[in-house]
């Protein structure tokens, strides 16, 4: 087991794993930070945007005489004046694993929601006015709304033409096919053979959005020296500098990219969409523009997890320990392919090296194009249909084992010091990079929660409580990644002050994550300086170095490492200054309580005195650095997170009473921060376990786009939730840290429906577990029941035989 | 129409159209932490006080609000000096991205005025009107509790 603190200095930790306040917590409780539609553009253009309401169709003609008519219309956009640049709108690093497949304005409409135009206005009422006044003529096409068609031979076909991958991967929109990934090791059949049980189902789970309180905006202008500012709620600045660049055709060098304060993400802000829009606008009409969406357009327009459906196999031996696994995914792309391969890729990558000893694995996956809403990355991204389906069959597994689930999870679970030939298969994009883990407290994490809710006293007892309600226990466990190994980048650059204070620049891109503030720590951890003296800028383009931005669970472990170089730099140059000045020699001098003191502690000399020499007197420089981080590997964060359930067997109503999280991510750097990065992702995990679903009427439409219809959870509907920090020291971790934002939204489904299973003996492999499928799944089973004559009620467990429960 | 109305304790003089809704007159008025999160009263981003009354400002005809006073979250405390809801809201942890921040601010406030000392049963279903996705509101909760108590002790 890795000890805490195992690679600490002699120094107290003075800002690593203490629980400061978000530097940015008091401006927003007393809301004095601006959000991206916050921001007062005088003159402004406010853009409106016209959806086809047609799943499939070519847009024959588009007439607009009528709009532009309309006092205070200044331009109209569409596919007639706006040059057909392919693209993918997905926020990821150069060359993009997604399908260049997107255009500003398209012909061809691909899903009901899809853009046809955009009118700019004096206000935003004249927008949406001409908007209503555009007419368009569509040739109405048979649409494609089911992903279990996608691939036969007479489907209606999305792409097409040039449609291309940027990079070397399966992409075959012939068969509306936008991305496919195979790995396989060892001989499935003969670990189907050998087994003594098998377990084989399938699994769905519905589209679901991200729901940041926050809708996606950006507005744009032209500053005094002729050049474009974007304002936007992104979570990768950079990559949208890039991507304007080339949509919009203006060079790079004339655009900046600015990130404020973002209202939420979730992946969901992980995508160009509003931005290019915009800079077309301001760039066209020399004119600053602005797009807020309402909450309706981000629900049908901006992008959802993608809806999957799962095909197990899992075979065992006597032992319990599994022969073979198969693993058959198949993914809803929607209209465009943003993240469609590397989302999938992430449904093998993300599970299968978790039990690493199983021999024989196949897994086989594919993104499919429909005529949907348009999926993208989401928290989790792909680990979470995966984990759904993977976690109720370990449940099936161990119970045929007769072995208690907890025990089984720890027996297999990979160790410190093990790898799974999984990771160097399966990439993003590409194959994967081999690596050991290094630090893994899962075992702890399952003894710690299990205790926590009391899994003995509760696992398997089916207490009842009232007249209809049982209670049950469930148990996932799942791991995430820590950025992207080789393909991540994070840089920083600081800069010291007379003061002893300092400045410090970063790319990465905080959303509401604390990412400013745990990365101000570890500069003040280095520096030994209160976190008050780091003064923190983060994610302007014009301003701070690169970094790819918030996503894949890499700003602590990644942007956090580049931060702790960088500061370790300055610190250098703050001795060899100190030791100029102190006569001596730089490795006999350290830093503490803002100040450089030799080691018998008779010479010292004060930050101040060292800046202020340093920037005046003598010997003169700027004491600064910078520093860039690539991860080389991709550390797991792991979870084990238990459900108890009351099951109600009149309505199938089930809820959630209490929920534990036991989570290893490694060193924490700010646990009340990383406390709320999984209490947010297990609500939100909670809510698309219970209730949440994309829902269409027969010709694609989402009938449900608002929070009235599409219900997400609330104060009042949270069970009891524990959250337990299980510590582990990652070596290539910044202060032994690893990642916290992901894993934590891969438990709530699969262990709600295990502690459903617990409860009353019914297996539901469809997300969301409502009502009524519990309830029409425990009639199935008493019908059953009733046929084969056997005397148990609806309560009765289905065990597979050789079961040890009575 | 014209009309004043009294923002924060300044009376101010505005001109609206009638089927303005209270939101958008404060947002163009420059009062832009009132927020747009649903549009449909659904998720509580937009609360204002209206003559102490939480409301849903995307809900509430601006012309309505003509000769009357309205709070927002700036009205109870500023970044020198918070109110003891907002401290709270820092110091636990409640504040992720802040978006949902100055209506579950001015919800917390609405409760503790009925209600100094609410239960964690009564804290819940007084913040059922406040979607948040970034914390899972176990730190808002938090919050509230620690806000109630300086309260007391400072009344």
């Amino acid at each position: 087991m890795p000890k805490k603190n195992e690679k600490s200095t002699s120094l107290e930790r003075s800002h690593v794993g203490k629980s400061l306040p978000k530097n940015d917590a008091l401006a927003l409780a007393t809301a004095q930070e601006l959000f991206t539609a916050d921001y007062p553009l005088e003159g402004a253009l406010h853009c409106a945007l016209l959806y086809s309401p047609h799943a499939h169709a070519e847009i024959r003609s588009i007439d607009t005489e009528a709009a532009r008519a309309v006092e205070g219309v200044v331009d109209i956009l569409s596919y007639q004046n706006v040059p057909r640049i392919l693209h993918t709108s997905a926020g990821q690093g150069y060359p993009e694993p997604s399908p260049y497949d997107s255009v500003l304005f398209d012909r061809r409409m691909r899903f009901a929601g899809d853009r046809v135009a955009l009118v700019a206005a004096n206000t935003l009422e004249t927008a949406r006015e001409a908007v209503q006044k555009i007419e368009v003529d569509y040739e109405i096409l048979e649409p494609l709304l089911e992903r279990r068609r996608a691939m036969e031979k007479q489907a209606p076909k999305l792409h097409g033409g040039e449609d291309h991958a940027k990079i070397p991967v399966a992409y075959e929109p012939e068969k509306n096919l936008a991305a496919e990934v195979q790995i396989a090791f060892g001989d499935l059949e003969e670990g189907f053979a050998e087994a003594e049980f098998i377990e084989e189902h399938d699994y769905s789970l519905p589209a679901a959005s991200h729901c940041a309180m926050e809708p996606h905006a950006a507005v744009a202008y032209i500053d005094q020296r002729g050049r474009l500012v974007v304002i936007s709620t992104t979570q990768v600045p950079f990559h949208a500098r890039r991507i304007v660049s080339k949509l919009i055709e203006v060079p790079m060098h004339q655009i900046r990219v600015i990130k404020p304060r973002i209202g939420g993400g979730f992946g969901g802000k992980q995508e160009v969409i509003l931005e290019p829009l915009v800079a077309l606008v301001a760039w066209r009409n020399k004119r600053p523009a602005r797009l807020v969406l309402s909450r309706r357009e981000v629900f049908v327009t901006t992008r959802t997890r993608h809806a999957a459906d799962l095909h197990m196999k899992t075979a065992a031996g006597k032992d319990g320990g599994i022969t073979a696994l198969q693993m058959d995914c198949l993914l809803e792309a929607g209209a465009y392919g943003t993240h469609s391969l590397t989302v999938l890729s992430n449904v093998g990558s993300k599970v299968l090296p978790l039990f690493n000893k199983i021999d024989n694995i196949r897994f086989h996956g594919r993104s499919v194009y429909t005529n949907l809403p348009v999926s993208g990355a989401y928290r989790g991204y792909g680990a979470t249909q995966g984990y759904f389906a993977w976690n109720q069959q370990i449940d099936a597994v161990a119970r045929w084992a007769g072995q208690d689930v907890v025990e089984y999870c720890k027996r297999w679970h990979i160790r410190s010091g093990e790898t799974s030939a999984v990771f160097e298969a399966l990439g993003e994009g590409k194959e994967g990079v081999s690596q050991v883990v290094q630090s893994c407290g899962l075992s702890e994490c399952l003894d710690q929660g299990a205790r926590a809710i009391g899994w003995a006293e509760k696992r398997d007892k089916r207490i009842r409580v009232g007249e209809d309600k049982v209670k049950g226990m469930g148990l996932a466990v799942a791991m995430q990644g820590s950025g992207i190994p080789l393909i991540d980048m994070g840089a920083a650059s600081m800069k010291m002050n007379e003061n002893g204070s300092f400045n410090l620049y970063v790319g990465a891109t905080d959303i509401g994550t604390g990412s400013d503030t745990i990365l101000a720590q570890i500069a003040a951890e280095v520096t030994r300086v209160p976190i008050e003296k780091i003064i923190v800028l983060s994610s302007d383009t014009d301003l701070t170095p690169f970094d790819v931005g918030a996503y894949a669970s890499s700003t602590t472990y990644v942007s956090g490492q580049a931060v702790k170089a960088c500061a370790e730099k300055v610190a250098d140059q703050i001795l060899a200054t100190a030791a100029q000045l102190l006569e001596t020699k730089a490795e006999d001098l350290h830093l503490e309580a803002e100040t450089v003191r030799d080691k018998t502690g008779k010479k010292s000399i004060s930050f101040e005195e060292v800046a202020t020499s340093a920037t005046y007197n003598r010997d003169q420089y700027q004491i600064q650095a910078q520093a860039s981080h690539t991860c080389q590997q991709s550390p797991p964060p792991f979870i084990a997170q238990f459900a108890e359930v009351e099951v109600d067997t009149k309505t199938g109503r089930v809820e959630v009473v209490r929920f534990v999280s036991a989570a290893d991510c490694g060193q924490p750097i700010n646990p009340v921060l990383a406390e709320g990065q999984i209490e947010g992702a297990v609500v939100n995990g909670l809510s698309y376990a219970l209730w949440e679903e994309y829902r269409y009427d027969e010709n694609g439409r989402m009938t449900n786009p608002r929070f009235w219809d599409y219900r997400i959870f609330t104060a009042r509907d949270i069970p009891e939730l524990r959250t337990i920090l299980v510590d582990s020291q990652e070596p290539t971790g910044p202060f032994g840290a690893k990642s916290i934002g992901e894993v934590a939204i891969n438990g709530p489904a699969p262990a709600i429906a295990n502690a459903v299973y617990d409860a009353v003996g019914v297996r539901i492999r469809d997300l969301p577990i409502t009502p009524e499928k519990v309830w029409r799944a425990l009639r199935d089973k008493g019908a059953a029941a009733d046929a084969t004559g056997s005397t148990e009620g609806t309560n009765s467990t289905d065990q597979p035989k050789g079961s040890p429960r009575s | 129409m014209t009309g004043t109305l009294s923002i924060n304790g300044t009376e101010l003089r505005v001109s609206l159209r009638g089927d303005e809704v209270l939101l958008d007159l404060l947002r163009d008025l420059g009062y832009t932490e009132v927020k747009e999160g649903c549009r449909e009263g659904a998720c509580g981003s937009c609360l204002v006080l209206l003559e102490g009354v939480l409301v849903n400002s995307c809900q509430v005809l601006a012309a309505s609000a003509l000769g009357r006073e309205i709070t927002t979250v700036k009205g109870l405390g500023t970044f020198h000096q918070p109110h003891p809801i907002q401290e709270a809201f820092v110091e636990t942890g409640a504040v992720q991205c802040g978006f949902c921040t100055p209506g579950m601010v001015l919800a917390t406030f609405a409760l503790l005025k009925k209600n100094p000392h609410p239960t964690e049963e009564q804290i819940r279903p007084a913040l059922d009107g406040n979607l948040c996705r970034c914390t899972g509101y176990v730190k808002i909760i938090e919050a509230v509790k620690l806000a109630a108590e300086r309260m007391a002790s400072d009344a």
